[in-house]
This record gives structure tokens, C-alpha cells and sequence, in this order.
């Protein structure tokens, strides 16, 4: 692999992670507004919080952000904070820190996420695969190809919100939501935790699979086409080499190639349509915290958890970046221009 | 007319999409002939009724008309998709036709920006210029705007790659030893022979700006008064529909949503079909 490439995309990694987390520090500072104040201000009037907290959580925040010190200050402060994973305290859960509650909600999100993406992927590209071989039946690709379009074009909770209805209050199959029932510790070396946790989780991963697996199926499927054109699938084929050979190592093998580059670019849109989907869950992973520190304004929270997501997001694009080359042999970086 | 049909039978797509486009702008056009809009706002006391004759769709957890709803929400919701897409591929046209035009230094800076844009998530993007917002009480124009703010990188990133590669063209050589100048070379030559493509990517855009706007209404940032389609999962959220079994409250906006959306999609693979001929592709 090309030292440069190498290079190149490290500095990528980092433009990106600067700019999400300047975008976090300019944002508030733009408004004008105060957010701590503000919240101290709704706080003592509606939840009777003390005024000594309040006050003791405001001089925390302008100790900790250095909130006094002119703007430039102020803003190498908060990178190196942010780059320490240093939110400060989350608002409404004071005092409990913004990582502490990112570590505690991702860890209930992050298994199924990983897994739903998991099996999406590889289900997605041996179906479209299969679709697009030019062995399989043309009335298969009639029937299943516009409900794809359909699934592949919709967000994952609008599938969700059905699946939901039908499968969980319906038929009473599955769990309706929460990633674990609610007579339960969280206790993650107990197998019985961890069977039921696999149970909630069912749903949630069903409808991240039907839409992303609908997706890639029907890219890989037209990516076959592609390369069941291509002189080295005729030359394999004269060769009279086995099917199973032709369609695993000829075919699948080259038409994977660009559904790889769409899963790092799919990555950010699965994430934060998970988030969507675990508020109608009622699911307490990282999305539901999300889309609750937007409803109770609390800011750092929030500011935290989108940093984490966009720093994952980063990092995964930036290992699929160094993976692809070694899947792909016949790429080269050298001339990589724009 | 004619031609018109001809053509639309070998691009099933493009029919299919474009007709169910029509579908949903006559569903909120003639449809508000029969409906007083006063019912998708005032709360009633007929709450959570199943489809009836006086009620075709049925009511929510506040009493509102949901047919009203759906016919007043549909517009809202394309039309937000409508004003984000103008607006994205308004500034995508500009940048990518600086990028893939100027070429050297100026194209780097536009593609780093654009990829680095590309890779933070815009709906969390979106999340946090929402914070901004809080308590203010958006309508339905301002989310079209805030969802534009998002909606450029993408028609530009692959604007600038059908410049890129119209630019070596024989036919702009012999526009520009004809003495054109590079504006008259783009306005005349590049847009011109890009206009399939360009129509398309509008298509791309407003989908992308209705499923940004879907996803932050259904979170509750948004005209919250109103009834775009976001907003009402939000309340079928909010009011738990699922655990009352109010189907009818699910099915109305999952409908319309998966209409709208699969229309723009289908549209987009059929203008497709027009804009690269070469890269036939069955659907």
C-alpha cells in the first residue's frame, strides 16, 4: 500500500474530527445564548433544584470551558477537552459526566447496531448476488425486486413502526421495545441477560436488515451484470471451470467491490436511523439519548454524543479506506488525483 | 403524446415514479376541495376514531382529522423536500461547475470540503443547527431552509464529476476555439448537455431533503403545529399509537411516506435511464 494514500487518508480522519468538533464549539457561541443558564434558569423553577447547585454547576462550566478567557482560548481548551473525550457534566443527569452516560447508553447500542449491520451487508450482497447471476430465473428478480425498491427507498424507522404494530402488539411474537425487560439488572456475564437482550433486540435489527439489505441487493445485483460481461467470466467459463468457482471467485468477488465503498458511506445514514428507530422503540441506547437531550435542551449531552457518532462514523470509513486497497489488488493509489 | 407513451413503456421506471408523483400532488391539490383545513388543527372530541364515513382516514389521540391531514401534510412535506432540493442543487450546480471547470487548486479545496462535509452525518448536522432553534416555532418554508443547509454536498460532489468528464469533450474544444468565453462555454455547451442529469440530481435532492426532514420532525424538531409527515409519526410516537392499536393513525403517513419517497426514488433511476443511455439498467 502506498505510503501517501496512507497519509493522505490520516489527515483526512483528523480534517474531519476538527471540523465536527469546531462545528460543536461555534454553534452555541453563534446564538449568543447561554444554555447552562437557561437550564439553571428552568431548573429551579420547575424541578426546585437548589440555588447553590446551580450555582456551583455554572462555576464548574466556566471553570472547566474556561468560559471567562478570550474566544481563541477558549477554543483550544475545548478541542484538547474534546480530544481527552472531556464533555463535561451532562445537564440534566448532573452530576454525572456526558462519557459516562455515552458509555453506558452506546453499550446497549452498540451490539445490535454492529450486528444489524453485520447481516445486512452479507445478506444483502449474496442476494443481490444471486439476482443479478445470470443462472437464476428471471421471474425470481420480477417478483422480488420491486418490493426492494420499495424497502431500499423508505427510512429504517418507518419499517420499524410496522414492524412494531404487527409483529410485537399483533401477534405478540417479540417485545415491543426497551433493550431489556424493565424487572431486569443489567448484568452482561449472565446468560439470561444476555438471551434477553438477544430477544429485544430482534426487531430493531429486523428492520435496519430489510432496509439495508434491500439496498445493497439491488447495487450488487446490478453490479453483476457488469462483470458477467467481463472477458475474465467468459474466459472462466471456457475454461470450464465450476459454477459454484465462477460465481464465488469470478463474480461475487469483483461485484463486492463497490458495495464495500457504500457501506462507509451508507455508515453515517444506518447510525443516525437507528437513533430515529430507538425512540420508537423506547429502546435506551445512544439514539434514544439523542433524540432526549434534544427534547430537554441539554446541550453538552448532545454535543457529545453527535462527536462520538461522527468519530465512529470517521473511523470506520477510515479502516474500510485501508482495507479496500488490500481487497482490491488492481488499485493503485499513486495517481490518485481529486 | 404519442412518442411520449412509446417511450414510457421502455422506461418503466420513470412512468411508474412520475405517475405516482401525480398521484400525490392531485391526493393535496383536489383533495383540499373537500376538506375545511380548520380540522387538521382544532382538536376535537371525537379522539381515536377508526375510518367512517365522516372520518375516511380516521382521527388521532387529538381529535384531528386525519384524511384532512394527509392532504394538507403531503404538500407540506413535498414542499419542503422541494424548497431543500432547489436550493441544494442551486448551490451543488455552482460549486460543482467551479470544481470540475477550474480544475487544479480551486477543484482540491471544493472536493476536500465536500468529502470532509460528506463524511459527518448531516442529519447530525441538522440535529445541532436545530439546537439553535429551540423553542422557536419553525414553519414549514424555514424547515425547507434549514434542510437545504445539508442538501448541496451531494448534487455537487457528482455535478463536479459530469463536468469532470464533459469537459475533455471534442464538442467544448471547438466551442472554445470558436472563441466562446468559459461562461458562454458553460451556459451553452456544459448545462445544456448536463439537463437530464441535472434533473435528476433535483429529484435526488428533494428525496434526500424530505428523508432529513422526516427524520428531524419524527425526533420533534420541526413546524410542530403542523401536519407534515414527520411530525405526525412523531405524535404517533408521542401518543404511543401502536401500544393503543391505532392502526389507521400508523397506516395514513406510513402510506404517504412510502409513496412519496419510492416515487422520487423511481423517478431518479428513470431519469437516469435518460442521462446515461450507455448504463442500461433494468428495474
Amino acid at each position: 500500500m502506498h505510503l501517501n494514500y496512507v497519509i493522505r487518508r490520516v489527515v483526512f480522519l483528523f480534517l474531519v474530527i476538527w471540523m465536527a468538533a469546531s462545528i460543536n464549539f461555534l454553534l452555541p457561541r453563534l446564538t449568543g445564548r447561554d444554555p447552562i443558564k437557561e437550564q439553571m434558569l428552568i431548573q429551579i423553577a420547575s424541578q426546585g433544584r437548589k440555588r447553590e447547585d446551580a450555582q456551583n454547576m455554572i462555576d464548574t462550566y466556566t471553570r472547566i470551558f474556561g468560559l471567562d478567557k478570550p474566544l481563541w482560548q477558549q477554543y483550544i481548551t475545548y478541542i484538547s477537552n474534546t480530544m481527552r473525550f472531556n464533555f463535561g457534566y451532562s445537564i440534566i443527569n448532573y452530576p454525572r459526566t456526558v462519557m459516562e452516560i455515552i458509555i453506558n447508553r452506546g453499550r446497549l447500542t452498540l451490539p445490535f447496531l454492529s450486528v444489524a449491520i453485520f447481516i445486512s451487508f452479507v445478506l444483502g450482497v449474496l442476494l443481490g448476488a444471486l439476482l443479478g447471476w445470470n443462472k437464476t430465473p428471471q421471474w425470481v428478480n420480477n417478483i422480488v425486486v420491486p418490493p426492494m425498491l420499495v424497502f431500499s427507498s423508505v427510512p429504517q424507522y418507518l419499517v420499524a413502526l410496522v414492524l412494531i404494530y404487527f409483529v410485537a402488539f399483533r401477534m405478540k411474537l417479540l417485545p415491543m421495545g426497551q433493550p431489556y425487560p424493565s424487572t431486569m439488572m443489567e448484568n452482561w456475564s449472565d446468560p439470561k441477560f444476555l438471551l434477553a437482550y438477544a430477544r429485544h433486540a430482534v426487531l430493531p435489527i429486523l428492520s435496519i436488515v430489510v432496509v439495508e439489505a434491500s439496498g445493497w441487493a439491488l447495487g450488487m445485483r446490478a453490479m453483476m451484470v457488469t462483470v458477467e460481461g467481463e472477458d475474465y467470466t467468459t474466459f472462466a467459463e471456457a475454461r470450464g471451470l465450476k459454477q459454484s468457482r465462477i460465481f464465488f471467485r469470478y463474480l461475487l468477488r469483483n461485484a463486492m467491490l463497490p458495495s464495500l465503498t457504500g457501506l462507509a458511506l451508507r455508515l453515517g445514514f444506518i447510525i443516525t436511523g437507528s437513533a430515529v428507530a430507538e425512540t420508537f422503540f423506547s429502546y435506551n441506547g445512544l439514539g434514544s439519548t439523542l433524540g432526549a437531550a434534544i427534547g430537554q435542551f441539554d446541550f453538552f449531552l448532545l454535543y457529545g454524543i453527535v462527536y462520538i457518532m461522527v468519530l465512529s462514523i470517521a473511523l470506520a470509513t477510515f479502516i474500510m479506506d485501508m482495507v479496500y486497497p488490500l481487497l482490491d489488488p488492481r488499485i493503485t493509489y499513486k495517481a490518485q488525483k481529486g | 403524446m404519442r412518442g411520449f407513451i412509446d417511450y414510457v413503456k421502455r422506461n418503466p421506471a420513470l412512468g411508474i415514479g412520475m405517475s405516482m408523483l401525480l398521484f400525490l400532488i392531485l391526493f393535496t391539490t383536489v383533495g383540499r376541495l373537500f376538506i375545511d383545513p380548520q380540522n387538521a388543527y382544532k382538536q376535537t372530541i371525537f379522539l381515536n376514531q377508526p375510518p367512517s364515513r365522516e372520518h375516511p382516514f380516521g382521527t388521532d389521540a387529538q381529535g384531528r382529522d386525519l384524511f384532512t391531514m394527509m392532504v394538507l401534510g403531503t404538500g407540506m412535506t413535498l414542499q419542503i423536500g422541494a424548497i431543500a432540493g432547489a436550493i441544494g442543487l442551486g448551490v451543488g450546480i455552482v460549486l460543482g461547475f467551479v470544481a470540475g471547470y477550474a480544475g487544479g487548486f480551486v477543484d482540491t479545496i471544493i472536493t476536500s470540503l465536500i468529502d470532509i462535509w460528506m463524511t459527518i452525518p448531516s442529519f447530525l448536522i441538522l440535529i445541532l443547527i436545530s439546537t439553535i432553534l429551540v423553542g422557536v416555532d419553525l414553519k414549514v418554508t424555514e424547515m425547507g431552509l434549514i434542510v437545504a443547509i445539508v442538501s448541496w454536498a451531494g448534487p455537487a460532489r457528482a455535478i463536479r464529476a459530469q463536468v469532470l468528464s464533459m469537459r475533455e469533450r471534442p464538442f467544448v474544444w471547438m466551442a472554445k476555439l470558436g472563441g466562446m468565453r468559459t461562461l458562454e462555454i458553460v451556459m451553452k455547451e456544459l448545462v445544456p448537455n448536463l439537463l437530464p442529469f441535472l434533473v435528476m440530481s433535483l429529484s435526488q435532492s428533494v428525496y434526500g431533503g424530505i428523508m432529513a426532514s422526516l427524520g428531524l420532525e419524527a425526533l420533534g424538531i420541526g413546524a410542530r403545529r403542523e401536519p407534515t409527515m414527520g411530525m405526525t409519526l412523531f405524535y404517533v410516537n408521542y401518543y404511543s399509537a401502536f401500544l393503543l392499536g391505532l392502526w389507521w393513525w400508523i397506516l395514513a403517513p406510513v402510506s404517504v411516506i412510502v409513496l412519496t419517497l419510492t416515487s422520487l426514488v423511481l423517478t431518479s433511476i428513470g431519469l437516469d435511464e435518460i442521462a446515461n443511455p450507455r448504463r442500461r439498467r433494468k428495474v
